[in-house]
C-alpha cells in the first residue's frame, strides 16, 4: 500500500528536467555530438527537416520505451542485436506511413530515413538511459532528446532555406520583384543549398550556445 | 572495364561519404583526433565496406526485390520483399562486422590489435548502411559494379578522415577563440574541405 504513497507523479521535476534538459545543455547534437549524420543531409528545405525530426522523435521515443519494457530478459552479450532489431522494425513502420501519406517528403529524404536506425542518437540513448530507467521516464528521455535534435535541425533549415531559396516552409517570404533577373537588387545565396554550409551553420550554432554557456567549453 | 573505373573515380572523389552526404559523422568526428587512429578506423571501414555491399547487393537481388525468390519456386515471382531491407542490410551488416572481426583475429593479430576497438564500432557506422542503401537505390546492375563502388566509397571515407584528422592535430597549436575549440572548429573545417572536394563535381565522367 505504501507503495501507492511514493510513486512519483507522472510530470515530476525529475521528469520534466529529462524533457527539457537534451533540448539545451544536453542537446544531443551540439553537445553530446550524437546523430549528426542525418542531421545535415536533410536540412535543405524546412519541411523534409521538420519530417525527420518528427520521424527521429517517434523512433527514440518507442524504442527506449520498448528497450525499457524488456531491459531485465535482454542477455547483456545479444543486446546491440536486439536493439538494432527493435530500432529497424520501427523505422520500417515509419518509413512504410512516410510513403503512404508523404510521399514526395519521402522520395526527398531517400536513404535517410533509413539511416534513423544507425542514427547514434537512438543507439545511444538506449545504451545510456534506457537499459537502466524505468518505462516512463526512458519514454521521456527519448522525446526530449528528439526534440533537441529536431530544435537544431529547424534552426539549420530555416536558414538554410531562407538565404538558400529564399522561402520558408515553401512559401516565398523575398518578394521576386528584388531579384536581379525581375530588376531588383537580389540575389539567393546558392551556397546555402550546398552540403557544406550544414557544417558550417552547425559550427557557428556551437560556437554560439558554448559563448552563452561556457560551462560547454572544450580544452 | 572503363565503366567501372568510372564508378570507383566517381566514389572516392565526387560522392564522398563524408563531404557529400555526411555519412559516418558520429565516429568521423569522435575519431579523428589523431592521424594514427584515423587511419586504423579507416582501414576497417574500407574493409567491412568492400564486404557488406556486394553481400548485400546478392541479398538485395536473390530475396528481397519483386520477383526475386522465382528462383525458389516460380509461384514467388509476384512477392516482393524490399520493405524489409532495412532489417536485412542492418543484419548482414552486424553479422559481417563479427565474421570479419573473428577471420582477423584469426589470421592476423597485428592487424586485429591494431583495429581492435574500431571494428564493433562500425556496425552502427552510417556510412556502411549507406553505402547499402544507395547501391540499392542507384541499382547497380552487376555484382562487380556494387564491389567496386563499396570499395570505393570505403577509401573515399577513409581519405576524408586521415587528412581532416591531419589538420586537426595541426589546429592544436593555433589560436582559436574558446568558445569554438574541439568541436565547433571541427565542424567549421569539415565543411571547408566540402567545398575543396566540390572542385571534384566539374569533373565529367
Amino acid at each position: 500500500m505504501s507503495d501507492v504513497k511514493e510513486r512519483e507523479p507522472w510530470f515530476s521535476p525529475k521528469n520534466i528536467k529529462l524533457l527539457t534538459g537534451p533540448i539545451n545543455s544536453q542537446n544531443p547534437i551540439t553537445v553530446l555530438v550524437l546523430g549528426i549524420c542525418s542531421a545535415l543531409a536533410v536540412t535543405v528545405k524546412l519541411k523534409p527537416a521538420i519530417v525527420m525530426a518528427i520521424s527521429v522523435t517517434v523512433v527514440t521515443a518507442f524504442s527506449n520505451l520498448i528497450i525499457s519494457l524488456i531491459r531485465k530478459s535482454i542477455p547483456n552479450r545479444i543486446r546491440i542485436i536486439v536493439q538494432l532489431v527493435v530500432i529497424a522494425a520501427l523505422v520500417i513502420l515509419v518509413d512504410q506511413i512516410l510513403k503512404a501519406y508523404v510521399y514526395d517528403v519521402s522520395k526527398q529524404l531517400s536513404v535517410f530515413v533509413g539511416l534513423i536506425i544507425t542514427n547514434c542518437i537512438i543507439m545511444g540513448r538506449l545504451e545510456a538511459f534506457a537499459l537502466g530507467n524505468k518505462p516512463w521516464p526512458s519514454f521521456l528521455d527519448g522525446i526530449g532528446n528528439g526534440l533537441g535534435y529536431g530544435l537544431i535541425l529547424v534552426i539549420v533549415a530555416f536558414f538554410r532555406e531562407l538565404l538558400g531559396s529564399g522561402t520558408i516552409y515553401g512559401y516565398r517570404v523575398i518578394p521576386t520583384e528584388w531579384y536581379i533577373g525581375n530588376g531588383g537588387f537580389y540575389e539567393n545565396n546558392g551556397m546555402m543549398i550546398l552540403p557544406p554550409m550544414a557544417l558550417i551553420t552547425v559550427g557557428i550554432i556551437i560556437w554560439i550556445q558554448r559563448s552563452r554557456n561556457r560551462k560547454l567549453i572544450e580544452e | 572495364m572503363e565503366h567501372l573505373f568510372n564508378i570507383f573515380i566517381k566514389s572516392i572523389f565526387i560522392d564522398n561519404m563524408v563531404f557529400a552526404y555526411f555519412l559516418g559523422m558520429c565516429s568521423f568526428l569522435a575519431v579523428s583526433k589523431t592521424v594514427k587512429t584515423s587511419m586504423g578506423l579507416g582501414i576497417a571501414v574500407i574493409f567491412v565496406m568492400a564486404i557488406t555491399v556486394p553481400v548485400n547487393y546478392l541479398m538485395n537481388k536473390y530475396l528481397l526485390l519483386p520477383g526475386a525468390l522465382s528462383w525458389l519456386d516460380p509461384s514467388f515471382a509476384t512477392l516482393d520483399l524490399s520493405f524489409l531491407s532495412f532489417i536485412m542490410f542492418i543484419a548482414v551488416i552486424a553479422s559481417m562486422t563479427q565474421l570479419v572481426e573473428m577471420v582477423v583475429e584469426k589470421f592476423s593479430p597485428s592487424l586485429y590489435n591494431s583495429l581492435g576497438i574500431f571494428l564493433p564500432l562500425i556496425a552502427v557506422n552510417c556510412a556502411i548502411l549507406g553505402g547499402s542503401l544507395f547501391m540499392q537505390e542507384r541499382e547497380y546492375e552487376t555484382l562487380a559494379e556494387a564491389t567496386v563502388f563499396g570499395l570505393g566509397s570505403g577509401i573515399g571515407w577513409a581519405l576524408a578522415i586521415v587528412s581532416v584528422a591531419a589538420i586537426r592535430e595541426r589546429l592544436k597549436y593555433s589560436d582559436i577563440p574558446k568558445p569554438l575549440r574541439g568541436l565547433g572548429i571541427a565542424f567549421i573545417l569539415t565543411g571547408l574541405m566540402g567545398i575543396a572536394f566540390m572542385t571534384f563535381m566539374g569533373i565529367k565522367l
